[in-house]
């Protein structure tokens, strides 16, 4: 079966959180569901995560790709994950952002190593290939 | 930057090294390259054997919503209040059309995931048959190396490769929950028989007292092995009952060094034996080449010149002569 999900011996193995306060989590489950749908494994958290607890999901679960869903400007507080999962060895780690990131804050995210910010409107098919690549360049270089 | 193959046995060996000096790192990637079949690793198997044996394996199982990641939360808080390492192995089941799952288990056990006590790995059941059991014995495997005194088994427990795994559980829990009738009826036929011990979860609620003395009257008709089977009631959000039940485990945990534990403990080595030497049969029937022994077999199997039991116990004969053949 060839699917964009398939990455080698496993298919592309994809974390769905949001870090701080805010825990409006519907497009989070949405995006988790695409990815599901397209073949992809997961691994899903619900809302209200710290920066530690995200890098020790990380770390156990070996995944390719973090999404993070920002509705309420918790997206500022990715440059500090993206520091600690270099801390932790996990720099191959491809980290996505998703949800309202104002245009000129998105520097601020890519600056740190974030691979990529999606907008509001952005399609199914634009995530899915998205992510579905990032997760192929992840593990090759894990 | 030149980069090492990670397949290779340099550094299959170093993987192994971090592994058991107890990297976390280590162990997540030697979970995703046995449970991937990626290079390398049935070495890293063979490297890890001998260090093998210390944690004590739990299968814990019931219908879906019955409470299985909740209980387990409240079981590595007890454990870890008794100064036990913890690892947990979540199952989710893979969607048949497209392949992919939501692993979503660790939702429930999330005041864990900074303790460095406790890892917790989900996995997907993924489409092939019979696969999981392979796949999840390796992986526990891997987790055993990595020292935890106990390794919790979370599966949905229906289909038979779910019952497969349950076999490499020194104990089983079976979870139901009051005051669902259809519950007990599909525990009753199922995964009932593989419980050692029957956890009536969610016990605050109405009708459990009732649940508890059903459960008893149907382990009151059965052989003489179900004796053993302990009934316990928990409530998972709470934590009540919880150290009852831990209690028992740790007992389980103890009963292991003797001659029925042994035994117990040794039954899913055998399965992941046979089914070991059944793929290599399987590979072997379909892999021969053409006018070998085997396709000869084949052909004469499809002719209808000799019966499939017959051919069968045949093949297997072949194989064998094969592998002494200076292979």
């Amino acid at each position: 079966m060839s699917s964009p999900g398939l990455q080698g011996g496993r298919p592309a193995k994809v974390l769905v959180t949001k870090i701080g306060f805010d825990g409006h989590d519907r497009g989070s489950r949405i995006v988790a569901a695409f990815l599901r749908d397209a073949g992809m494994e997961v691994v899903y958290t619900g809302p209200w995560q710290t920066v530690e607890n995200v890098v020790n999901l990380a770390l156990q679960e070996d995944v390719d790709v973090i999404g993070i869903s920002s509705l309420a400007t918790d997206h500022l507080i990715v440059p500090k994950l993206m520091e600690a999962l270099k801390t932790a060895g996990l720099g191959h780690i491809a980290v996505v952002v998703g949800g309202i990131v104002p245009d000129s804050e998105v520097g601020l995210l890519t600056d740190a190593g974030v691979a990529y910010v999606f907008h509001p409107g952005a399609s199914r098919d634009q995530i899915v290939n998205t992510i579905s690549g990032l997760a192929a360049n992840a593990r090759a270089s894990a | 930057m030149t980069r090492i193959d990670p397949g290779s046995a340099e550094a299959v060996a170093v993987l192994v090294s971090r592994l058991l000096s107890g990297e976390t790192r280590a162990l997540a990637k030697a979970i995703t390259k046995v449970e991937c079949g990626e290079a390398g690793a049935a070495a890293l198997l063979a490297a890890i054997q001998p260090h093998l044996g210390h944690a004590t394996v739990l299968g814990i199982t019931g219908p879906p919503g019955v409470g299985k990641s909740t209980l387990i939360d409240a079981l590595i808080a007890e454990l870890r209040c008794r100064g036990k390492r913890v690892g947990v192995l979540a199952v989710d089941p893979s969607s048949p059309v497209s392949g992919g799952a939501i692993l979503g288990d660790r939702v429930r056990m999330a005041r864990h995931t900074g303790d460095a006590g406790v890892f917790v790995r989900s996995l997907a059941s993924r489409g092939h048959l019979g696969g999981l059991f392979r796949t999840a014995w390796g992986v526990i495997q891997v987790m055993d190396a990595a020292g935890p005194d106990y390794i919790l088994l979370e599966t949905v427990g229906t289909g038979q490769s779910e019952v497969e795994i349950c076999d490499y559980a020194h104990a089983n829990l079976v979870l139901c929950a009051p005051g669902l009738g259809d519950d007990i009826q599909a525990i009753k036929s199922g995964i009932l028989e593989i419980a050692d011990i029957l956890v009536v979860n969610k016990a605050d609620q109405p009708n459990a007292a009732t649940t508890v003395s059903q459960l008893q009257g149907m382990l009151g008709l059965r052989s003489a092995a179900a004796s053993g089977v302990s009934v316990v009631t928990t409530t998972a959000s709470t934590g009540e009952g919880l150290p009852a039940l831990a209690d028992l485990i740790e007992a389980i945990a103890r009963d292991r060094t003797t001659p029925a534990g042994r035994r117990r403990g040794s039954r899913g080595a055998r399965r992941a034996l046979a089914n070991a030497a059944g793929d290599r049969v399987r590979e072997r029937a379909l892999q021969a080449e053409d006018s070998s022994p085997i396709d000869a077999l084949c052909e004469r199997f499809a002719r209808g010149e000799i019966a499939l039991d017959a051919a069968a116990a045949e093949l297997v004969r072949l194989v064998a002569d094969g592998e002494d053949g200076g292979e």
